[in-house]
């Protein structure tokens, strides 16, 4: 019996303080009471709310308070979409906009198979440590590290990795530009989701050294420049590049392409799932 | 010596020589992690130093009119947590109302103050101590005010590395761990300070 008035002791005691200064915090709450705007409140249950940060935000919260203010645009949540876009416009009684669907894409075939190890590299996993010592644990130097910073970043596990690199789920990823930012190498892009043609290398090596490092790098042959109608894949520092504003995605550089580091996403995806 | 020496006295020993961040240890996380200038980390040591010397004033009375009549003693840290909790709450509530701007700066380490260990260290050093109620409250103010001339002075020194040339390996944590280390050592020089007086 005295164990069990014991207990209910030390559970009245601690009770009540917890009951007293409850009383405390509530009457302190109405007295310091902050009026918030009913309409940051809509617009914060409106967006995505990953907190990813692709608006340029702290966060979903500090979004919801600038696009109130009118410093941020209704269309400023790139996960969201059109269909959130639209919600928040109507919230602040203002036109959307339109708002062009994002994906990210790895711009890296750099599998085990093409390319090799340059050093047996056991320490901290991940990307931004490996490839901080002499040039990173891969033969090339430029490409997908594959230790997953990316996939660890995600917001939203559209990330996975496969053969050691970095292979990401379009239908899962909202182009929020999380994994941009993560990855040291800079190979993550966001591009237009009917940009399918894509460049999959980021190699500024000569040809010949970009060769040896990888079976499927750019080593900057420029025959695409010279195949391309409109003018819109150009070789810049030794690695093509896209002008994903005038490409009219004919394809006629992954014809020409020597080392098939030029690939249209739309055919890959077509073949990953016959597969 | 007279009482007023022993007062004085013992808030320097306070501040200088048994300062919480450097020769304690206690406190660390706010101390690295709302560092980054001056005037945020002065808000931040004047939160923490007014959530102190409350926290020091009612866990007193929380142990010895509550605690230790009803013979409760081993409640005393979940019972100190409640105390510093609610106050860190008001203390939110107020800084949301009066001052906005530093409520956004200081960010997620305003709540995190509830799991400052400094916080939590001087209630129950207080207790273990054995210090009275004028002394309590001494022990957390000027003990906070040491956490805030520790958070100034590192902001100071951090303001000063952002335009430093420092080695990329040694960029943001890294450095600031070492000048924190450097700082501590430094702040070993106050040891014994007092020693012969008190």
């Amino acid at each position: 019996m005295a164990v069990l008035l014991k207990i209910l002791f030390a559970v009245a005691a601690l009770g009540g303080l917890g009951v007293l200064f409850g009383f405390v915090l509530g009457f302190m709450g109405k007295k310091f009471a902050v009026k918030v705007d009913e309409r940051v409140q809509a617009v914060r249950s409106a967006v995505a709310g990953a907190n990813c940060g692709a608006c340029g935000y702290a966060g979903c919260d500090a979004f919801a308070e600038a696009v109130v203010k009118g410093e941020a645009d209704p269309n400023g949540c790139t996960p969201g979409g059109a269909k959130t876009a639209k919600a928040i416009a109507e919230i602040m009684g203002v036109d959307a906009g339109d708002v062009e669907p994002m994906v990210a894409r790895v711009r890296c075939q750099g599998t085990c198979e093409n390319v090799s190890a340059r050093t047996d590299y056991s320490g901290i996993p991940s990307c931004r440590a490996a490839s901080g010592i002499s040039g990173g644990p891969t033969a090339c130097e430029f490409g997908c590290v594959g230790l997953g910073d990316c996939v660890a970043r995600c917001p939203f596990g559209a990330i996975r990795l496969e053969d050691g690199v970095a292979v990401i789920d379009e239908d899962l990823c909202t182009g929020c530009g999380v994994c941009v930012e993560t990855c040291p190498r800079g190979i993550i892009q966001l591009l237009p989701r009917d940009q399918t043609i894509v460049v999959m290398c980021r190699n500024k090596a000569i040809g010949r050294i970009a060769r040896l490092q990888c079976k499927t790098a750019c080593v900057g042959c420029k025959r695409c420049e010279k195949q391309c109608p409109s003018d819109s894949i150009h070789v810049k520092d030794g690695v093509a590049i896209i002008d994903e504003t005038t490409c009219t995605r004919c394809g006629a550089c992954i014809q020409v392409c020597p080392m098939h580091c030029i690939v249209n996403f739309y055919e890959r995806e077509e073949t990953a799932e016959e597969a | 010596m007279s009482q007023i020496v022993k007062v004085l006295l013992f808030m320097f020993s306070c501040v200088l020589t048994n300062n919480y961040i450097f020769s304690r240890f206690l406190g660390v996380c706010p101390f690295l992690g709302v560092s980054g200038k001056v005037e945020t980390a002065f808000g931040m040591g004047l939160a923490v130093t007014f959530v102190m010397t409350l926290a020091s004033l009612f866990t007193y009375f929380v142990y010895y009119w509550v605690l230790v009549p009803m013979g409760l003693k081993y409640l005393s840290t979940i019972a100190f947590i409640l105390v510093i909790a609610s106050l860190v709450q008001v203390v939110e509530m107020f800084l949301k109302k009066s001052a906005p701007s530093l409520y956004s700066a200081l960010g997620i380490y305003l709540p995190l103050i509830t799991t400052n260990c400094a916080v939590l260290g001087v209630t129950l050093l207080n207790i273990t101590e054995e210090y009275n109620l004028l002394y309590s409250v001494l022990n957390g103010t000027f003990g906070a005010l040491g956490f805030l001339l520790a958070i100034v002075l590192m902001a100071g020194v951090r303001e000063r590395l952002e335009t430093a040339k420092i080695p990329a390996a040694f960029k943001g944590f890294p450095i600031s761990l070492v000048i924190a280390g450097l700082m501590s050592m430094a702040f070993m020089g106050f040891s014994n300070m007092f020693a012969g007086v008190m």
